[in-house]
């Protein structure tokens, strides 16, 4: 398919939508079209992306549209197929769900036109072949998502979490211009073209390394610059929460690749040590942060920075291994990464339908609220059950393959002859195992909090399953974990042309293997096959349940009452997610979060109630965002004197700017 | 082309300059007002001038414009407004002119080394000629702040003009509509300043810009 087709299809059904968003939003079925629309042209747009993928080659076109000299240029390439793939695959199902999702809402004229409009800005930056036209679709993603993240203005703390997003977006995006820049000095013009034909001095491509991190690293939720993304995420509708968490971060992960393995040419080992220690610190830090997390939507968002963390170590071993010339492993790595792209995109889709459908269900996201709902919503606790044992990286499902893969890559480091990359990769690798680990745990407590239990809440206990076109999304979601986990080859193999494109090398065929199973390195080596763990697990799972009911459940057996726990038959006195977190917090927490306990006993006789307070710090926050926006705010308190001058001080202070100009200019010159 | 054409232009423009300086310590608004209408009027030589060197008889119409406009009716009617406001006898504070004079000849070495640098390839003519009107413009700011009084504002803001308009000229090939938008705007912010002068009057009392701020409840 040519990219000006595609390209062109989807802008001009996307703005046609957009521009119908608001009379639709007003019509009684309105919503339901609208969603249904965007669901069928993420469908075709998904198609067009697999039938390039699997037509290869590279299709170019320049518009004689935008700026003189540059124009708009667009490229399909095995990347950007790939990408447009993955994205469209959860934008469909995430249409899917708004299908029901959409009837809750209670302004839809505030999300429809956004929705379309944030669509097409993640479609065009997949396609972007020059900085200019990159940026300005980067910015469409940008900023119609900001506009979704403050759709209930009303409430305080959405203002907030968009007031930051934006600046954050802001940042990012002034990073990104300047890494265009420095590209372009070298290369001649805006078009990535150019760029790619020109190799950066080491100091520039220091430079644009670290540009690229912020920018594109911001977006994605790299830590440190992870701080809007939970709050925005959560804000957000349900539906849109999924696209922000499962795709945009993806966008802009494709926008790191580009920019990074395509445009920057030849790789340097330095640059992987950047990317793999902001990496581990990322995946270690996201997953501690979910832990303290008891608002369901937060949690799953700073699960979406410790995925992301997952994703760069994949792309730092790439860029290690590339530099080395290690292209075999580059390609492991590298396919690594870009399937667990896939991968949480789905998982973490699943996990927002399923926030969103207890939301809907029972009015809160605050776990110590919920409890019980698998009595009341049966099939979405399955759903949310398959999507939290994905995310979990336990087979047989998705989750576990990349991050096995990601294992693998890192059991190849020794081979790095660089000492520096030698102590680091384990490192991470040992980050990345506790991340893993702390995980599960978090998931173990989503879910169980939520779905298990008795419920907290008299909203809890009456909650309703929620409507079947949100339930058909979270079962496809559900079948693609499956899927991705047990036919995993099909997936690699899918995803060799990207891999080819940016390691230079791509895996062996996998479907080649016998049974399904993943050879990534050499049979000696290592080997998985998910189908044979999923039959194992099911007979096992199976068996056991037999044997027990067979044997033990049927014999009628008397004895003392026991209270399953609950002496009190308060629901509140079950155990909480922030019990739950407890051990972990005592662990990690008084290092990482500076977590304190106080326990305030009252004194013998008084009749107060004993008081319990834990408390924990966000050290990133305290140490880097405070400090910003105290002297933001100082500023700004400073400079507010210059509102109040005379009008003979105002021009005095456009005589003397044009002065110093002036002066800048003799003397520089 | 070094020559006697050169010489003249050179001679003109460096009158110009000078006129900007006398303006700069008239502590007197009649005063001031006779320096800027011999300003525009060495302006107005100084573009006819080009107009014969450059053989572009269109700069007799710019040179026309600077002549009746400059030199005779915007002179003619402020001085009608200073008259009717009663302040034609009355002492402006300029305070420091040493200073300013100083601040002064140091702006006009800024612009002679700005300029020369830049246009070193540049015909003679018109790099002095953009010389001298950086510097005449620099006065006209250096003008406008340095007084508190309005009415030297306003010439301040007119010599500044002047010194767009020399600029202007000098530069070959320059199309007349330029001048002639630039002297209309000109004459437009004129009757603009000259109606708040009188508005500005009317509730104060003044035309000392420094009332303003009071009024404002300023910290001046």
């Amino acid at each position: 398919m040519n990219v000006a087709n595609h390209a062109g299809a989807i802008t001009a059904v996307l703005l046609a939508l957009a521009a119908a968003g608001v009379p639709l939003a007003r019509a009684a079925r309105g919503p339901f079209i609208f969603y249904l629309l965007s669901a069928l042209v993420a469908v075709a747009a998904a198609a067009s992306g697999a039938f390039a993928l699997w037509k290869g080659g590279i299709s170019v076109v320049s518009l004689p549209i935008g700026l003189a000299e540059t124009g708009v240029s667009l490229r399909l390439d095995a990347l950007s197929a790939t990408f447009i793939v993955i994205v469209n695959v959860a934008i469909a199902l995430s249409s899917l769900y708004a299908l029901g999702y959409g009837r809750e809402e209670k302004e839809p004229a505030r999300v429809l036109p956004f929705y379309a409009l944030f669509v097409l800005g993640m479609n065009l930056v997949l396609v972007a072949d020059d900085a200019f036209s990159f940026l300005v679709a980067w910015e469409f993603m940008s900023l119609s998502s900001w506009a979704l993240v403050v759709v209930k203005h009303r409430e305080e703390e959405n203002r907030r979490a968009g007031a930051l997003y934006l600046v954050m977006a802001f940042i990012g995006a002034l990073a990104l211009i300047f890494a265009f820049g420095l590209m372009a000095a070298g290369g001649g013009n805006y078009l990535f073209d150019a760029m790619r034909g020109h190799a950066l001095a080491p100091i520039e491509a220091a430079v644009v390394l670290l540009l690229a991190i912020v920018g594109a690293g911001s977006k994605s939720g790299l830590v440190p610059l992870h701080a809007w993304l939970p709050p925005a995420h959560a804000a957000a509708p349900s539906h849109v929460s999924a696209l922000m968490s499962g795709v945009m971060t993806k966008v802009a992960v494709y926008g790191f690749i580009r920019i990074v393995f395509d445009l920057m040419g030849a790789p340097a080992p330095w640059w992987a040590m950047i990317v793999l220690a902001l990496a581990g610190i990322t995946t270690v830090l996201g997953v501690l942060y979910a832990m303290m997390q008891h608002d369901l939507k937060r949690l799953l968002a700073y699960h979406t920075v410790e995925n992301i963390g997952i994703i760069y170590i994949g792309l730092g071993l790439a860029l290690a291994f590339k530099a080395h010339g290690f292209t075999r492993a580059a390609a492991l790595a590298a396919t690594a990464a870009i399937f667990h792209v896939f991968n949480h995109s789905v998982f973490k889709s699943l996990l927002f339908f399923g926030a969103g459908a207890v939301q809907n269900a029972s009015g809160t996201r605050d776990l110590e609220d919920l409890g019980g709902l698998i009595h009341r919503m049966p099939l979405t606790a399955f759903t949310f059950l398959v999507g939290c044992v994905a995310i979990s990286a336990l087979p047989p499902l998705n989750g576990f393959v990349s991050e096995w893969l990601t294992f693998q890559a890192i059991l190849q480091s020794p081979d790095l002859p660089e000492w520096g990359l030698k102590f680091l990769v384990p490192a991470v690798g040992a980050l990345l195992a506790l991340s893993a680990a702390l995980a599960a745990a978090c998931f173990v407590k989503a879910f169980g909090i939520t779905f298990l239990g008795r419920p907290r809440t008299r909203a809890a206990r009456e909650a309703e399953e929620t409507d079947r076109f949100s339930l058909a999304a979270m079962f496809v979601l559900a079948a693609l974990c499956f899927a991705a986990g047990t036919f995993s080859g099909v997936f690699i193999d899918a995803l060799a042309p990207a891999v080819g494109q940016i390691a230079g090398e791509r895996l062996p065929v996998q479907l080649s293997q016998p049974w399904l199973t993943l050879v990534p390195v050499a049979e000696g080596r290592s080997s998985y096959n998910g189908l044979l763990v999923l039959l194992f697990i099911t007979f096992n799972g199976f068996f056991t349940a037999f044997v027990i009911h067979a044997l033990a459940s049927k014999k009628v057996r008397r004895g003392p009452a026991w209270d399953c726990g609950f002496p009190d038959p308060s629901p509140a006195t079950q155990y909480t997610a922030s019990s739950f977190a407890q051990p972990i917090r005592r662990v990690f927490g008084t290092l990482v979060f500076r977590a304190r306990d106080t326990v305030e006993m009252p004194p013998p006789g008084s009749m107060r109630a004993a008081r319990f307070d834990a408390g924990i710090h966000d050290l990133i926050w305290d140490a880097l965002y405070a400090p910003a926006i105290g002297s933001v705010a100082h500023a700004a308190e400073k400079l507010n004197r210059l509102q109040f001058l005379t009008i003979r001080r105002y021009l005095s202070l456009v005589f003397l700017a044009l002065i110093l100009l002036l002066l800048v200019f003799a003397l520089w010159l | 082309m070094r020559g006697l054409n050169f010489d003249i232009a050179h001679f003109l423009a460096g009158t110009l300059v000078l006129l900007s300086f006398m303006q700069l310590y008239q502590d007197r608004l009649t005063a001031l007002l006779h320096i800027f209408a011999l300003h525009a009027l060495v302006l107005a030589l100084s573009v006819g001038w080009q107009a014969y060197v450059q053989d572009a008889p269109h700069l007799y119409v710019t040179a026309a414009i600077a002549l009746v406009f400059k030199a005779i009716v915007i002179p003619v009617v402020l001085r009608r407004i200073i008259v009717r406001l009663g302040i034609h006898r009355e002492i402006e504070t300029v305070g420091g002119i040493g200073l300013t004079m100083l601040a002064g000849i140091g702006l006009v070495a800024l612009s002679m080394v700005v300029i020369l640098r830049v246009t070193g390839g540049a015909d003679p003519f018109a790099r002095e000629d953009l010389a001298f009107a950086l510097a005449v413009i620099l006065l006209g700011l250096l003008m406008m702040v340095s007084r508190r009084n309005a009415v030297s504002q306003v010439i301040g803001f007119m010599s500044l003009e002047n010194g767009l308009v020399l600029a202007a000229t000098g530069a070959k090939g320059m199309p007349l509509v330029v001048e002639i938008s630039v002297a209309f705007s000109i004459l437009i912010a004129f009757i603009v300043i000259g109606i708040f002068l009188f508005r500005i009057r009317e509730r104060f009392d003044t035309v000392d810009v420094g009332a303003l701020d009071r009024f404002r409840g300023d910290r001046a």
